[in-house]
C-alpha cells in the first residue's frame, strides 16, 4: 500500500502562495531524518563513556547554537538572534541533564534512547499548556533536541548549507536558524507544511526573489528526498512527480512568466496611470521594515498598509513606545516623500497576543479584536499612537484604524488620538498636527454607513479580505466553504461602489488594501469604480501597474458598467478573464 | 540539614513566563541547596527552566518553594525577593 502511494504521479497539493514564480526541480527534504532510535543495552562499565558522550554532544550543540546566533545577529540583527537565548537555556537545563544521567544509570540503555524519551516527555507537557506563547516553545525544544541527537549520532548537521546543487527546500517550517545557514545560490524555492504569507519562510523567499508555497499541511509526508516537483508560487500549488505532459505544460508556463517578468521589470519607473492619463496611487502592503527594499524595487508609490501586529507577537512583554517609534521613523525616512499608512494594532481573529491572555473565543473574527481591543485598552493603544505621532515629523505618515463598525467607535478612537496630541503638546514634543487619519472599511455596517464616517476621516481604505468574509458570511479559514469566497460576487462589488461613492461625495480619497487590489483583472473593475489608491504585496505591483497602463479610464468604466449588470460572480469572473487576456496581449506587443 | 518551605504569591505581571522564569532559574542555580517548586499537585526543580515553565504560574498564582541544603535560607530570601517584585 505504502509503496504504491510513493510512486503516484502528478500529485497536486494546494497551499498558500507566499512568493510568486514557477520552478521545476529536485527536492531537498529538510528534517527528513526519521527519529528511529534503537533500544540498545549498555554494559555497566560503558555507562561513564555514555555520560561523557552526552556531555560532549551538549558542548558541541552549544558551540553550534552560539555560532548560528552570531551569524544571525550580523545578518538580521539582534531581535532575530534573541530566540537562541531560549535555545541555550533549554540546552543548559539542569533537570533535563540530570534526568538523562539518572535514567541512563537506572535503565542501562544508550544515551540517545534515554535522551529522546526525556525530550518527548517535555514536549508532551508543553503541548498540554493553555498559554500560546509557551506552546510555541515546543518548536524551540524540538530544534535543540534534534541538534543534540544529531551530535550524539555523530551526524553532520543537515542544515541547508549542505545542499550539493540547486534544490527546492521542503520542510515542515523554516526557522531563522535554518535560513541563516543557507547557501542562497543553491535554493530554487521553499515549500512548507505550515506558515502564512507573513511567516518567516514567505519573507525570506520574497527577499531572495524565489517562489514559495506554504501551508501545504502534509507535504513533508508525501514528498520524498530527490523527488521532482513543480512549485507554482502564483497559484500556491505544487505538483509532485509530474508526468511528461505536465512538465511540458509548466515549462511553457514558466518561460512565459519569466518573459512577462522581464517586461514588468521595465515598468518599475513608469507611472501608474491609464492610457488616457488617469493617475492612481499604487502602494505596497508590508509587515516588516526590511520589506522596504522590495517595495522600492517593485516601483510602488508608497506604503498603503503597514501592519504592526508583529511588534506584539511571539514575545514576552508589550513593545515600548521607543520600539514603535524607531521602526516608524525608519520607515518614514526611507519612504519620504511618499506616504506610509500605519494600521494600528489589529490583533485577534487569526492573530493572538500571547502575553495578554485573551480568552479563546468561539468566533474570533467577530470577537474582541482590533479597534475594539484598543478602545478597551487605551493604555496599550496610546503607546502606539504616541509613537506614530512622534515619528510623523520624519516623513509622510498616516494613521488608519482597523475594523471600525460605526461612527461611535471612530469618534472614540479619534478622541483618544486627540488626547495623545494634547499630551504631546504639553510636553513640547513635535508632531505633524495635520496627520491624515483614515478608517479601514471591512465591516459591512461601516460600508453601509460610509457617508457618515467620511465626514470624520481623511480617507478610507477598503479591507476586502474581511469585508468579503463578513458580507458573504464565509469563514475564510474553513476549507469546505472556500469556494463561496468570491470577490466578484455582485453584492461585494455593489458594496465597494457605495463606499467609493460615499468617499468621493465627501471629498476624501478611497483606497483598498485587501488582496483584491492586487489582482490585475479585478483592479480594472476597481479602477472603473473610481478607486484612488491600490495597495498590495510588492510582488503584485508590476502586474497591477501593467493592467492600469493597458486600458483607458473610459474603457474600465465601460467594463465596470457591464459587470455591474451581471447576476453572478461566475459570470463576472468569466467575462473579465476573456476581456483581460486581450489587455495583457496588447501590453506585451 | 533543615528543610524550609514557604508559600508565595506571584506578583509579576507576566507570571513565571519566559524571561522571569529564566531569571528565577538563574538565581536558583547560584545555590547548592536542592530547590523544588510546587504549584497544585505539580512539583518541579527550581533549577530547571522547562520545569518552571511547565508550572504555568501566572500572576496571582500560589507556589510553594521547598529548599533543603546548607544555603537554604539565603536561597529562599533571594527567591522570595524576586517573586514578590512586580517588575523585572
Amino acid at each position: 500500500m505504502k509503496k504504491k502511494e510513493s510512486v503516484r504521479k502528478n500529485v497536486k497539493l494546494k497551499g498558500i502562495p507566499a512568493a510568486s514564480g514557477i520552478v521545476i526541480g529536485k527536492v531537498f527534504l529538510l528534517d527528513s531524518e526519521e527519529v528511529n532510535i534503537p533500544k540498545k543495552r549498555v554494559s555497566e562499565k560503558d555507562l561513564s563513556s555514555e555520560v561523557a558522550r552526552f556531555e560532549r554532544a551538549l558542548l558541541h550543540t552549544r558551540e553550534e547554537i552560539l555560532n548560528i546566533q552570531k551569524n544571525i545577529r550580523n545578518e538580521l540583527g539582534n531581535g532575530h538572534a534573541e530566540i537562541f537565548n531560549a535555545h541555550l537555556l533549554f540546552l543548559e537545563d539542569r533537570s533535563l541533564i540530570e534526568e538523562v544521567i539518572s535514567g541512563l544509570k537506572k535503565e542501562k540503555l544508550t544515551v540517545e534512547y534515554i535522551f529522546y524519551g526525556v525530550l518527548k516527555k517535555y514536549i508532551r507537557a508543553f503541548s498540554k499548556m493553555q498559554d500560546t506563547y509557551l506552546k510555541e516553545r515546543i518548536s524551540d525544544i524540538n530544534d535543540v533536541g534534534k541538534r543534540i541527537l544529531r551530535h550524539l549520532f555523530g551526524r553532520k548537521p543537515r542544515g541547508i548549507h549542505t545542499i550539493p546543487e540547486k534544490r527546492i527546500i521542503v520542510a515542515y517550517d523554516l526557522s531563522p536558524s535554518d535560513t541563516a545557514s543557507l547557501n542562497k545560490n543553491n535554493v530554487l524555492a521553499f515549500v512548507t507544511d505550515i506558515g502564512s504569507v507573513t511567516s518567516h519562510t514567505a519573507i525570506m523567499a520574497k527577499s531572495l526573489e524565489i517562489p514559495a508555497v506554504v501551508g501545504l499541511e502534509v507535504v513533508t509526508r508525501i514528498i520524498k528526498d530527490d523527488d521532482m516537483i513543480i512549485v507554482d508560487g502564483i497559484k500556491g500549488e505544487i505538483i509532485v512527480r509530474p508526468d511528461q505532459k505536465t512538465l511540458r505544460k509548466y515549462e511553457t508556463y514558466r518561460s512565459k512568466f519569466e518573459e512577462a517578468g522581464k517586461n514588468l521589470g521595465k515598468l518599475k519607473d513608469l507611472p501608474a496611470q491609464t492610457k488616457d492619463g488617469h493617475k492612481i496611487i499604487l502602494s505596497a502592503n508590508i509587515e516588516f521594515p526590511d520589506e522596504i527594499q522590495s517595495v522600492l524595487s517593485h516601483g510602488a508609490d508608497g506604503i498603503g498598509l503597514y501592519r504592526t501586529e508583529y511588534f506584539y507577537m511571539n514575545r514576552e512583554g508589550l513593545p515600548s513606545e521607543e520600539e514603535h517609534y524607531s521602526a516608524y521613523k525608519n520607515v518614514a525616512l526611507q519612504m519620504v516623500p511618499n506616504s506610509v499608512i500605519i494600521r494600528t494594532l489589529d490583533l485577534g481573529g487569526d492573530k493572538y497576543l500571547s502575553q495578554l491572555q485573551i480568552p479563546h473565543e468561539m468566533n474570533p473574527f467577530m470577537g474582541w479584536r482590533a479597534i475594539r481591543f484598543c478602545l478597551a485598552r487605551p493604555d496599550i493603544f496610546k503607546v502606539q499612537l504616541r509613537a506614530i505621532l512622534r515619528a510623523s515629523v520624519h516623513g509622510n505618515l498616516k494613521v488608519m484604524y482597523p475594523m471600525i463598525s460605526g461612527i461611535k467607535e471612530l469618534r472614540q478612537a479619534n478622541d483618544i488620538l486627540e488626547e495623545v496630541k494634547q499630551d504631546l503638546k504639553k510636553e513640547d514634543i513635535p508632531f505633524n498636527e495635520d496627520i491624515e487619519v483614515g478608517a479601514m472599511i471591512e465591516v459591512p455596517s461601516a460600508a453601509l454607513t460610509a457617508e457618515t464616517l467620511a465626514k470624520e476621516v481623511d480617507f478610507f481604505s477598503i479591507g476586502t479580505n474581511d469585508l468579503i468574509q463578513y458580507t458573504l458570511a464565509i469563514d475564510r479559514v474553513n476549507e469546505k466553504i472556500a469556494y463561496l469566497y468570491e470577490p466578484t460576487h455582485p453584492g461585494i462589488l455593489k458594496l465597494i461602489k457605495s463606499v467609493i461613492d460615499a468617499g468621493h461625495k465627501n471629498n476624501i480619497w478611497v483606497g483598498m488594501c485587501g488582496e483584491m487590489a492586487g489582482e490585475p483583472l479585478l483592479a480594472v473593475i476597481l479602477l472603473g469604480l473610481g478607486l484612488d489608491e491600490f495597495s498590495t504585496s510588492p510582488i503584485n505591483i508590476p502586474e497591477v501597474k501593467n493592467a492600469m497602463r493597458s486600458v483607458t479610464f473610459q474603457q474600465s468604466k465601460k467594463i465596470t458598467d457591464k459587470v455591474l449588470q451581471m447576476e453572478t460572480g461566475e459570470d463576472i469572473a468569466g467575462f473579465l478573464d476573456k476581456e483581460f487576456k486581450d489587455v495583457i496581449k496588447k501590453f506585451q506587443g | 540539614m533543615s528543610k524550609i518551605k514557604k508559600k508565595l504569591v506571584i506578583k509579576n505581571k507576566q507570571g513565571l513566563h519566559a524571561r522571569p522564569a529564566s531569571l528565577f532559574v538563574q538565581i536558583a542555580n547560584k545555590y547548592v541547596s536542592n530547590i523544588k517548586v510546587k504549584k497544585g499537585k505539580q512539583k518541579v526543580s527550581g533549577k530547571s527552566i522547562m520545569g518552571i515553565l511547565t508550572l504555568e504560574a501566572n500572576k496571582g498564582s500560589e507556589i510553594i518553594i521547598e529548599i533543603e541544603g546548607e544555603d537554604a535560607h539565603e536561597a529562599l530570601e533571594d527567591l522570595k525577593k524576586f517573586v514578590s517584585k512586580s517588575k523585572c
